[in-house]
């Protein structure tokens, strides 16, 4: 497979990723802001920035509505909703003829409607109507490329951009909910900020089958990041990300194939063998931050090994 | 577009009333009211389906191009607006046995073409044998003289071919323009089949149409013959400039019908004058090139130095006979429009063949007793800049005003080689299916021809339709259209 088209594929996928997520803790927050005091909704929307790694939004405007529109609609964001399902289609029409019409029209199509609403479509009684139409576009796309294409090398850059991405989402989450204050984690009483994190990743109901609706802070950390059975836990994407890693080596047999699967490999030993309770005592944030840092390492390697090869690695000798 | 608003009762089929004869040969009538034998089963067709039945076709095939995204984009806007080809309804008809005169026609015409420029760019016999002069080579602007000497593999320059053929008022198909670079249009040709035999399944299979549809194997077997030193299993690509090019979607569209990679200048590197793409596996070595960038964007170190399209060291490659390039470079001075005009003495040179195909009369304005003729006669002829494509650098003398006949009659006393003219043609008509109407247009028709050594061609082409009324002008950038060609026995 070309190294473009590759690079082309990981990127889409890593963008309509990001794009559901930013969507759905978009969604959340909107809903959650019904509840509560307003005074409280400027910390909230600062917190949401800081799990999206959106800095560039200073000061944060008091109309929600301005801020929702923002985050959708600017252009000159490369993370606004719009941009991002824009350089999605963009990446996949870089690689039409290695998708399947399906997958194409699926990226396309969902591209075009986004493109044409308005900012009044997605506020007041319209917003969680359009937001999870388009997540489930999103999910669709999964779905239908799933269903009609190879499961060849192209198909498993999909899955690592889209898992790495995940991982990145989790991590970052958990970082801005956890941040501050260690003692709130045995505290409880902001009952519905911890069902706010629970829906960003729709784990809610999932963690309820587990632990019961008793919402407990170190429990709710533990099952987002070391269910191996959730697909939106840190462990369920590193089991992702290694295996598509490790399938893709195999077929590309590339000289340096072998250290990537060693990083993804440490990743999810990291991560497979940890224990909650050790986490929390040692300092959660920092453990985030060593699992975020070989997740960006992943990445750079991606591109190192597959995507951009300098020169001098590749000639023939 | 076929489809307006224009109120009609339902049930009426629609109206030949508006269908005007003139002058041209028309494909569908030998006479008012008396359709040519291959045209009436269509005709009795559209005279039964009520118009608004029609309209729902139309409409239908309309989505059917939309849905498989056979658009041009129109950059330049950031929605990136994206519209469909126009194209009509109704099939243009050939009968088998004309379509058998044409297929020989095109076999001969590329055979020769193709040796002809063998002949330029190595021992020059027909320079020598006078039958060509050597200024009309050596000032066209598509000569490369950095291909002089090369050995190209297995010595095909040629190996797509999209040739422009008209209809002539007596009813011959002559040739208006062959295009030896790199020709487009094939995408529309095997689409316009694909709706077509959804929106008329029964009228199709009545009339045994001659299949179209392996032409994408066609192609590759034909890049496949032209790999070097006999490689087999040879990596071929099809090297496209990029998604902002207006015929990327043909780009894909084959790249996926023959199962290649479809690449673009930066996915290739030239190493010790070997072509390699970068794959996730490393290099790849590249064997034959389909490549759909001009001749000046192909490599930045012989040619245009700011071409980004291009693969730095590809001509070195190229010479050093280690990749195949379809076509090759330089075969642009073949469909120079002045070397045209030789086209039926170069059949005539190599082949010792009387040309099956006849050329449009052509006056050559460097040769003085045509000068004079064309001058004197500048506000009833076509004139044409032989460099220059598209509809562009073009008299039309019926239609021209007075100061722009003193125009070009100034610039051919000026640059005389720069200029060819020709009779206004007729081009004949066909039936369209227009506002709720069947009305004549003027058509012509582009085959695709594939050579490597032995010539290949799929029974039809890309008929082009002029869809403004009385129009001549059939380019997709001014008003044109496409519809079905059904080649039937």
């Amino acid at each position: 497979m070309l190294s473009r088209v590759a690079n082309s594929l990981y990127w889409m996928s890593r963008y309509l990723e990001r794009a559901e997520h930013t969507i759905r803790v978009m969604d959340v927050n909107l809903v959650l802001m019904l509840d509560q005091t307003p005074a409280y909704g400027e910390k909230r929307w600062k917190r949401l920035l800081r799990s999206l790694r959106i800095d560039d939004i200073d000061p944060i405007p008091d109309d929600p509505q301005e801020i929702t529109t923002k985050l959708f609609f600017d252009r000159n964001s490369l993370y606004s909703i719009i941009s991002m399902l824009a350089s999605a289609r963009d990446n996949a029409r870089q690689v039409r003829n290695q998708l399947s019409s399906e997958v194409w029209e699926q990226v396309n199509s969902l591209y075009l409607r986004v493109n044409s609403l308005k900012s009044d479509d997605i506020w007041g009684g319209h917003s969680h109507q359009q937001f999870r139409a388009i997540i489930e576009g999103i999910q669709l796309f999964h779905g239908i490329s799933d269903a009609t294409m190879r499961h060849d090398e192209g198909w498993h850059f999909l899955q690592v951009g889209r898992y790495i991405e995940r991982a990145n989402a989790t991590i970052a989450l958990l970082e801005a909910y956890y941040a501050n204050d260690e003692v709130e984690i045995q505290n409880n009483h902001h009952y519905l900020d911890w069902v706010g994190l629970l829906k960003s990743r729709t784990a809610f109901e999932a963690y309820c089958q587990v632990y019961t609706a008793d919402l407990r802070p170190d429990r709710i950390a533990g099952f987002l990041l070391l269910n191996p059975e959730f697909p939106h836990s840190l462990r369920f994407a590193t089991d992702q990300l290694q295996q598509a890693l490790s399938t893709i080596a195999d077929l590309t047999n590339a000289r340096k194939g072998l250290q990537i699967e060693r990083v993804a490999g440490r990743l999810h030993a990291l991560v497979a063998y940890a224990q909650i309770e050790e986490i929390l005592e040692e300092n959660l944030i920092s453990f985030l931050q060593r699992t975020q840092q070989q997740c960006a390492q992943l990445n750079s390697l991606l591109h190192e090994v597959y995507f951009q090869p300098p020169i001098e690695a590749i000639l023939p000798n | 577009m076929p489809l307006t608003n224009v109120a009609h009762p339902p049930n009426e089929h629609a109206s030949f009333d508006s269908y005007e004869l003139g002058s041209a040969y028309d494909e569908m009538f030998a006479a008012p009211g008396t359709p040519r034998e291959h045209y009436a089963a269509l005709y009795q067709r559209l005279r039964q389906l009520p118009r608004s039945d029609l309209e729902r076709r139309a409409q239908a095939a309309e989505l059917s191009f939309l849905n498989q995204g056979i658009t041009f984009t129109v950059y330049g806007n950031e929605q990136g607006t994206e519209r469909i080809i126009p194209h009509d309804l109704l099939p243009r008809i050939i009968p088998g046995s004309e379509w058998d005169v044409i297929e020989k026609g095109l076999a001969q015409r590329i055979s020769a073409l193709n040796l002809f420029l063998k002949d330029i760019y190595h021992d020059g016999r027909i320079l020598t044998a006078g039958v060509v002069p050597r200024a009309l080579i050596y000032s066209c602007r598509h000569f490369r003289r950095e291909m002089r000497g090369v050995r190209v593999p297995h010595d095909v320059y040629v190996s797509v071919v999209g040739t422009d053929l008209i209809r002539l008022p007596d009813g011959r198909f002559a040739v208006l323009e062959d295009n030896l670079r790199v020709p487009s249009g094939v995408s529309y040709m095997l689409a316009n089949r694909q709706v077509l035999r959804h929106v008329f399944p029964q009228l199709f299979h009545n009339y045994g149409v001659r299949p179209i549809d392996h032409y994408g194997q066609m192609l590759l077997a034909t890049l496949r013959r032209l790999a070097p030193h006999n490689r087999p299993d040879p990596t071929i690509v099809l090297l496209t400039p990029g998604v902002f090019n207006s015929a990327y979607f043909e780009h894909t569209f084959l790249a996926r019908q023959m199962g290649v990679e479809l690449v673009e200048g930066r996915d290739l590197l030239v190493h010790d004058d070997v072509v390699y793409m970068r794959t996730t596996a490393g290099l790849q070595r590249v064997d034959v090139i389909y490549r759909r960038v001009d001749d000046d964007f192909i490599d930045p170190l012989v040619f245009r130095p700011d071409s980004v399209l291009g693969v730095a060291g590809l001509f070195n490659a190229y010479r050093a006979g280690n990749v195949a390039l379809a076509n090759a470079i330089g075969t642009g001075i073949a469909d120079d429009k002045a070397l045209y005009a030789y086209v039926p003495e170069i059949i005539r040179y190599y082949l010792g063949e009387e040309p099956i195909l006849p050329n449009v009369e052509t006056y050559l304005l460097n040769n003085e007793s045509h000068c004079k003729y064309v001058l004197e006669n500048l506000d009833k002829l076509v004139v044409k800049a032989v460099g220059e494509s598209g509809g562009y650098g073009m008299l039309i003398g019926p239609h021209a005003t007075k100061a722009e006949i003193e125009q070009f009659r100034r610039q051919i006393l000026a640059e005389p080689r720069n200029y060819i003219a020709q009779p206004t043609l007729a081009l004949s008509s066909a039936p369209c299916f227009i506002d709720g109407n069947i009305e004549a247009r003027h058509i012509d028709l582009r085959p695709y021809v594939l050579f490597s050594g032995e010539v290949n061609l799929v029974p039809g082409g890309l008929t082009r339709v002029a869809l403004r009324k009385g129009s001549l002008v059939v380019n997709s950038s001014q008003g044109g259209g496409s519809k079905d060609t059904w080649v039937v026995d």
